[in-house]
């Protein structure tokens, strides 16, 4: 028991008190609004009080513990941000790879400490810029890259033994992640030394996010070969970002972010396991995680905290991990784009900053701090710089990152904590009883569950329910214009020509022996890593690869589910 | 006779899968007593133009965050006035700065919905202006 039954007993005498007070005063002024509509951003009701009689079930030992120590609700970091602030690490890439190099190097001149990688939509769905698909998309939503050349100009410059690097690439992980390794080999550098992240989940994929290319099996398959990699010769990357992210800009609650993201993390934890015949401690370290910052300031540090020990429990009891590295989860955060509006843009800065304060309460190791006009457009230099110095202000001058995990004790932050924590295992659970994710994602499960709750947000703010300012509250008829961000239709037709001459001076019969010696790869079931390293290193494009993995494992298409 | 339903379909041209707008629509379109059909996300504009016929739909409505929208809903309208179907009427949402409105709606968008238009005030448009074809 957290609390000596004498002060549960005078709390619960108080309370009875403060209760009728409550009532007495209600009665005569009543609430601003009715009791089913104080509830957080996703709907779960919240109480007027918490008492430590809503922490009366704790244990101390096992729930709450310390920094560094099962079950990392206080975080993983036993220094907490004295040691090291989190990274500071804004996702950006637009046009094409010089373009976005300049921006890399202004964000690190102005002090960012991670990279980031946005690419654009041909990219991210394994598509070549020439490919009639990618018609009127190149390097509209991020970076163009097509070959290991495109890649060579994306990170020149840029120290890849020193600064790590995260990129938002999931169906052509493998190729991309390949030229990343190509490009470290190029520059001299030994696989052991580089860092950074490839997002690598493709099952918030056929959840959420929707960029999609094989079925749920084989790109599992393709996720274990990449764990399996980097586990021999790239001990310092993080082969999986398995990610909230999108399943929360898709619509869902921050309970269903959780858990779907959590279930996610367990089944590639278990298909390594499977598939590979790894041990659990060899790679389970390396797994990270990416959350959405929301704007419900509690709910959000809850969430945080609770998955973390979610994640602990797991790995130690479900998996029985050893290694104490194996039970904490490391994660990067973003605010949440869905939370801003495009009137009243300013306003975004306001509700950004206050995402972030609540990713860095919640523990966060990485954050990304969207820009005002992200709602608009491509961010602006400027807009990216107030979003950086956002991370920098809290860092350094509001004294947060002073002491580890501030809210712990706090009979609301605890309560709802372990709320969240209870209602994400019984979601879990019922996924476990449906054969896992990939079975409850074939019955379109995770997917319909969203849907409910993105329709439902919708019809609150419809109703006004739920406020968003500028919105459904306090509009205001007056534009205020903001600089716009617009990428011209020049970079197409130049980035088509640049793949265009990577074809012709190319040695063709080369890269056609790479692409067959991938496809044997693939039917044989061999890990494919060695094999795209190979492709890329001659030249072989996105597309080229993602081909191959299309014409062995098929192509999947979204049910349109709604 | 009872009036027939109208028809609409909801569909993601390109590459782009940001669905939650489209997913909502579709729901909101079944709740105002449409009868729907929902692409799912990366379709061409050929895809779409050739559903729309063979679904004979009365309304498409086309949802794109991508910034490809200058091509994309242009595209589909121009394949169905070639397939004799000028009058499926083509409406388009998503991330559509100010400065494109014109543009699409001089390529045969007959309406444009941004963040912020209530399901309300779209089921409004709807049934002022999209009747259902013969």
């Amino acid at each position: 028991m957290y609390f000596a039954k004498e002060l549960l007993e005078q709390s619960s005498t108080l309370r009875k008190k403060w209760e009728d007070e409550v009532r007495k005063v209600i009665a005569k002024n009543p609430d601003q609004k009715p009791e089913r509509l104080w509830t957080t951003v996703s709907d779960l009701p919240i109480k007027r009080l918490y008492t430590p009689e809503d922490m009366q079930d704790m244990d101390f030992a096992n729930d709450i513990g310390y920094p560094g120590q099962f079950p990392f609700l206080r975080g993983n970091q036993v220094t907490g941000y004295r040691g090291k602030y989190w990274t500071f690490r804004m996702f950006s890439g637009m046009g094409d790879a010089r373009t976005t190099n300049q921006r890399w190097h202004l964000l690190l001149k102005e002090g960012q400490t991670g990279l980031s990688t946005a690419f654009d939509f041909p990219t991210l769905m394994g598509y070549d810029t020439d490919s009639p698909k990618a018609r009127g998309e190149c390097g509209k939503c991020g970076v163009a890259i097509d070959t290991l050349e495109d890649f060579l100009v994306l990170v020149d410059g840029i120290p890849l033994d020193k600064v790590t690097t995260s990129m938002t690439i999931n169906p052509p992980a493998t190729a991309l992640w390949a030229m990343y390794c190509a490009a470290a080999e190029l520059k001299g550098i030994p696989l052991d030394k580089i860092g950074g992240t490839i997002q690598n989940d493709m099952l918030k994929e056929f959840i959420a996010q929707k960029t999609l290319m094989c079925p749920p099996e084989p790109s599992v398959k393709l996720i274990s070969d990449t764990v399996e990699f980097g586990t021999k010769y790239v001990p310092r990357w993080n082969t999986i970002s398995i990610s909230g992210y999108h399943i929360r800009e898709a619509g869902s609650t921050a309970v269903q972010e959780l858990a779907f993201t959590l279930r996610d993390g367990m089944e590639y934890v278990e298909d390594v396991m499977k598939r590979k015949g790894l041990d659990v401690d060899d790679f389970a370290p390396r797994l990270s995680f990416f959350f959405n910052s929301h704007i419900d300031f509690f709910e959000e540090i809850a969430k945080m905290r609770a998955a973390r020990r979610i994640w602990a429990k797991a790995m130690r009891d479900r998996y029985k991990a050893k290694d104490p590295r194996s039970w904490w989860m490391r994660f990067h955060t973003q605010t949440a784009g869905c939370s801003l509006t495009a009137q009243q843009p300013y306003n975004n800065v306001v509700r950004t900053a206050t995402e972030a304060l609540a990713a860095v309460l919640g523990g966060t190791q990485s954050l990304h701090t969207n820009s005002l006009d992200e709602v608009l457009c491509l961010p602006s230099d400027h807009a990216v710089q107030i979003a950086l110095r956002t991370q920098q202000i809290l860092a350094e001058e509001t004294g947060v990152a002073n002491t580890i995990d501030p809210l712990a004790g706090s009979y609301f932050i605890e309560a709802l904590t372990n709320e969240m924590e209870q209602q994400a295992w019984d979601y879990i659970h019922k996924i476990d009883e449906m054969g896992g994710m990939v079975a409850a994602i074939e019955k379109g499960f995770p997917q319909l569950e969203i849907s409910d709750a993105a329709y439902k947000f919708q019809q609150q703010i419809d109703a006004g329910e739920k406020i968003m300012i500028g919105i459904n509250k306090y509009v205001s008829e007056k534009v205020e214009p903001i600089p716009f961000v617009e990428i011209d239709d020049r970079v197409e037709i130049e980035q088509i020509e640049r793949l265009n001459a990577v074809r012709r001076k190319r040695d063709n019969k080369a890269v056609k022996k790479c692409l067959d010696d991938l496809k044997n790869a693939c039917k044989k079931g061999e890990n494919v890593m060695p094999y795209c390293i190979e492709a890329v290193k001659n030249l072989a494009s996105v597309q080229e690869i993602c081909d191959v993995y299309r014409e062995v494992y098929g192509e999947y298409r979204d049910p349109g589910l709604y | 006779m009872a009036k027939r339903k109208l028809r609409v379909m909801v569909a993601k041209p390109g590459l782009d899968g940001h669905d939650r707008g489209a997913r909502v629509l579709a729901r909101c379109f079944r709740d105002a007593g449409y009868e729907v059909i929902y692409t799912g996300c990366h379709q061409t504009p050929e895809q779409i133009a050739a559903a729309a016929i063979q679904e004979d739909v009365d309304m498409v409505g086309l949802s794109c965050l991508s910034g490809a929208h200058r091509y994309l809903f242009p595209a589909v309208k121009k394949l169905l006035v070639e397939k004799g179907a000028d009058d499926i009427v083509v409406v388009g949402g998503g991330i559509i700065p100010d400065q494109d409105f014109q543009y699409l709606y001089d390529n045969g968008i007959k309406e444009i919905f941004t963040p912020g238009a209530t399901l309300e005030s779209i089921v409004k448009w709807v049934n002022e202006n999209v009747k259902p074809r013969n």
